[in-house]
């Protein structure tokens, strides 16, 4: 009956880098959103995507960032929701599209949830979350063997904000690239 | 360091038997000094605990510590009022020796802790102590504990805990440790470890390198187990993890969904816990010896957050089956599902007092959260805490005291304990952010 054996001694590792949670590059911001029937959620208070001037000829077609450009890579969600709003359906239609384009990708879904609700509770929401972008994809083309899912719940906010505007950004499905882009790469940790 | 072999053994306590010590039977007897500690309001106990005397500066070192970690428990636990040591005319006394009341009575001390701190000749720290009652010039507690000195902190908080008991007729819970979530680095990328710590914040120890999402830790009954939840990029996974032994087993083959929010059975033979496929949340029982799973709810909902009842019989969980997070009791094999709490708002993470009178739990009202306890039928809420975000409360082993975490905006996450009555809200002093606490029974 030890107290503190050794075996703890050897597995307390301490050391705050932890390598993986790193971030890729800033990606676009979620859309600004046209004014939508009643009962869509209240829209992300976002900027709109400015395109890089810089490139006049965008990205490489079939490449992560052609996707993240050219379909977008997150939808919103409302309070306490998992239905998809209209704009969510937009871009999820740009991505089923994108995705029978190019049908070697397989994609994974993360359901995030905001910080105002308990951690197992948040962490169900967000699963829930996930598999509403998961359904609406499989039912526009996208084979549901290409798509998994995972829920983040308020584990990984995409902002570090308080208020209403940083929670309706932490509300969201991410769909991130996990094979099969042109280049490779993914757009794992995209915010 | 804390990682010391220590075992069960190695605290002696006995009760001395010491010459010198007061009679027992004075012509005319004050009114017994007690704490009722079930009174509306608490008028905590003045007590005077002046520095361990020692027998050479290491010891009388130590004593001065041990003196002072006593202290903090008792102050902390709302029912003692430790008076200030520089109104002490006697700084320190022998504890072979009886005090001197009157002046103890002076500044109206009504019980004294003396003691005395020594090294055997082994090197173990021995530590004598005396509880006495001022007014009645009596003896309450006198004993005696053996230790390694490096572990001085835990005979401290088994003499709070011997003073806690002989004065409130309750086990104390101050020899106890916390296994929680220690949190660093921004929100957006926020390191989140497994963590072990001593009850009043003293020698937090990590016991996972924050490569995944560390979440909701629990003890077993036995002290000497953890289960906690891990999250990774695409997996979430649900372990129990020996301390004794170092080893960490997964719990449950759910392949292609996420495990989470486990909770140990309090025979220690199970876990419950929420497996998710397709969007819906539902709780299962593992049994750790033969691996067996058994679904206990079947729902398109959510269904999380178990936690058993003392008796193992039954289960308080949490589901939005009925529209909105609430909490319901089932039996633990999944029959007879009620819901419990009606009042308005949010309600999660409830958790089964370790005496089966309360059940406590967060509620979500507008942009407020609260810690609530309520009886196990739902009846008799109370709110006890409210803030821009308090969650996950604890059990001490007691009942009397709960831990939380609280997230004040700006200020990061702490952890918190509060009264069972709502009064009494102490920060727990360890120094970073943390989260997700579980309480651990009483050490051995």
């Amino acid at each position: 009956m030890d107290l503190f054996p050794r075996s703890l001694r050897t597995l307390a590792l301490v050391g705050a880098a932890a390598a993986a949670l790193s971030a890729c590059a800033h990606q676009a911001p979620p859309p600004v959103v046209p004014p939508g029937p009643p009962p869509a959620p209240p829209p992300p208070p976002a900027e709109p995507y400015q395109p890089p001037m810089s490139q006049p000829t965008g990205p490489i077609p079939g490449s992560v960032k052609d996707f993240v450009v050219s379909a977008g890579d997150r939808i919103y969600f409302g309070t306490n929701e998992s239905t998809i709003s209209p704009e969510g359906g937009a871009i999820l239609d740009a991505q089923a599209q994108w995705l029978q384009r190019y049908p070697q990708v397989t994609v994974r879904i993360e359901g995030n949830a905001d910080e105002r609700g308990t951690r197992e509770y948040n962490l169900a929401l967000g699963a829930r979350r996930a598999q509403a972008v998961k359904d609406y994809l499989a039912a526009h083309g996208v084979a549901a063997s290409r798509i998994t899912t995972i829920s983040y719940g308020k584990e990984k906010p995409i902002d570090p904000g308080t208020g209403e505007e940083a929670w309706a950004h932490n509300r969201n499905g991410h769909t991130t690239i996990t094979a099969g882009a042109v280049g490779g790469g993914s757009n794992e940790g995209a915010e | 360091m804390r990682l010391t072999k220590l075992t069960a053994s190695a605290f002696i306590l006995g009760a001395l038997l010491v010459g010198g010590a007061p009679g027992l039977t004075p012509a005319v007897r004050a009114q017994p000094v007690e704490v009722d500690i079930n009174k509306g309001t608490i008028q905590p106990l003045p007590i005077a605990i002046p520095a361990f005397s020692g027998t050479d500066p290491k010891t009388t070192e130590l004593g001065a510590q041990i003196a002072q970690v006593v202290s903090a428990d008792l102050g902390r636990s709302g029912f003692f009022r430790p008076l200030d040591p520089s109104t002490f005319v006697e700084k320190s006394l022998n504890v072979n020796i009886n005090p001197n009341f009157p002046v103890w009575k002076q500044i109206n001390a009504q019980a004294l802790i003396d003691g005395q701190a020594s090294l055997d000749a082994d090197g173990r720290l021995r530590v004598v102590f005396r509880l006495w009652d001022v007014f009645n010039g009596t003896q309450l507690i006198g004993t005696e504990l053996t230790a390694s000195p490096d572990t001085y902190r835990r005979i401290a908080h088994k003499i709070a805990d011997a003073v806690y008991k002989r004065m409130t007729g309750e086990d104390g819970y101050f020899d106890t440790h916390i296994v929680f979530v220690a949190e660093a680095g921004p929100k957006t990328h926020r390191v989140k470890r497994l963590a072990i710590m001593d009850q009043d914040g003293a020698n937090p120890s990590y016991l996972t390198d924050g490569a995944h999402v560390i979440m909701t830790p629990r003890f077993a009954s036995n002290d000497q187990e953890i289960t906690y939840s891990d999250l990774s990029r695409d997996a979430a996974k649900v372990y129990v993890f020996n301390i004794e032994t170092g080893r960490r087993e997964t719990v449950g083959q759910f392949a292609g969904a996420m495990a989470f929010a486990s909770r140990f059975s309090p025979d220690g033979s199970k876990i419950a816990l929420t497996v998710e496929r397709n969007g819906d949340s539902n709780l299962y029982l593992v049994d750790l010896h033969s691996g067996g799973t058994q679904k206990l709810t079947a729902d398109r909902a959510i269904n999380t957050s178990p936690s058993f009842s003392p008796d193992g019989g039954k289960i308080v969980f949490n589901s939005d089956r009925g529209g909105s997070p609430q909490i319901y009791v089932m039996n633990s094999d999944g029959t007879n599902i009620h819901r419990i709490s009606f009042g308005s708002g949010r309600y999660t993470t409830p958790v089964w007092s370790p005496k089966g009178d309360l059940i406590a739990a967060t509620r979500q009202t507008g942009n407020t959260f609260h810690i609530v306890v309520m009886n196990p039928d739902g009846s008799g809420e109370r709110v006890i805490t409210s803030s821009f975000l308090d969650e996950g409360p604890t059990w001490a082993p007691n009942g009397r005291v709960l831990m939380f975490s609280r997230e004040t905006p700006g200020a990061g996450q702490r952890l918190w304990t509060v009264d069972v009555s709502g009064r009494n809200e102490h920060e727990v002093p360890y120094p970073g952010g943390a989260t997700d606490p579980a309480w651990s029974p009483l050490l051995k």
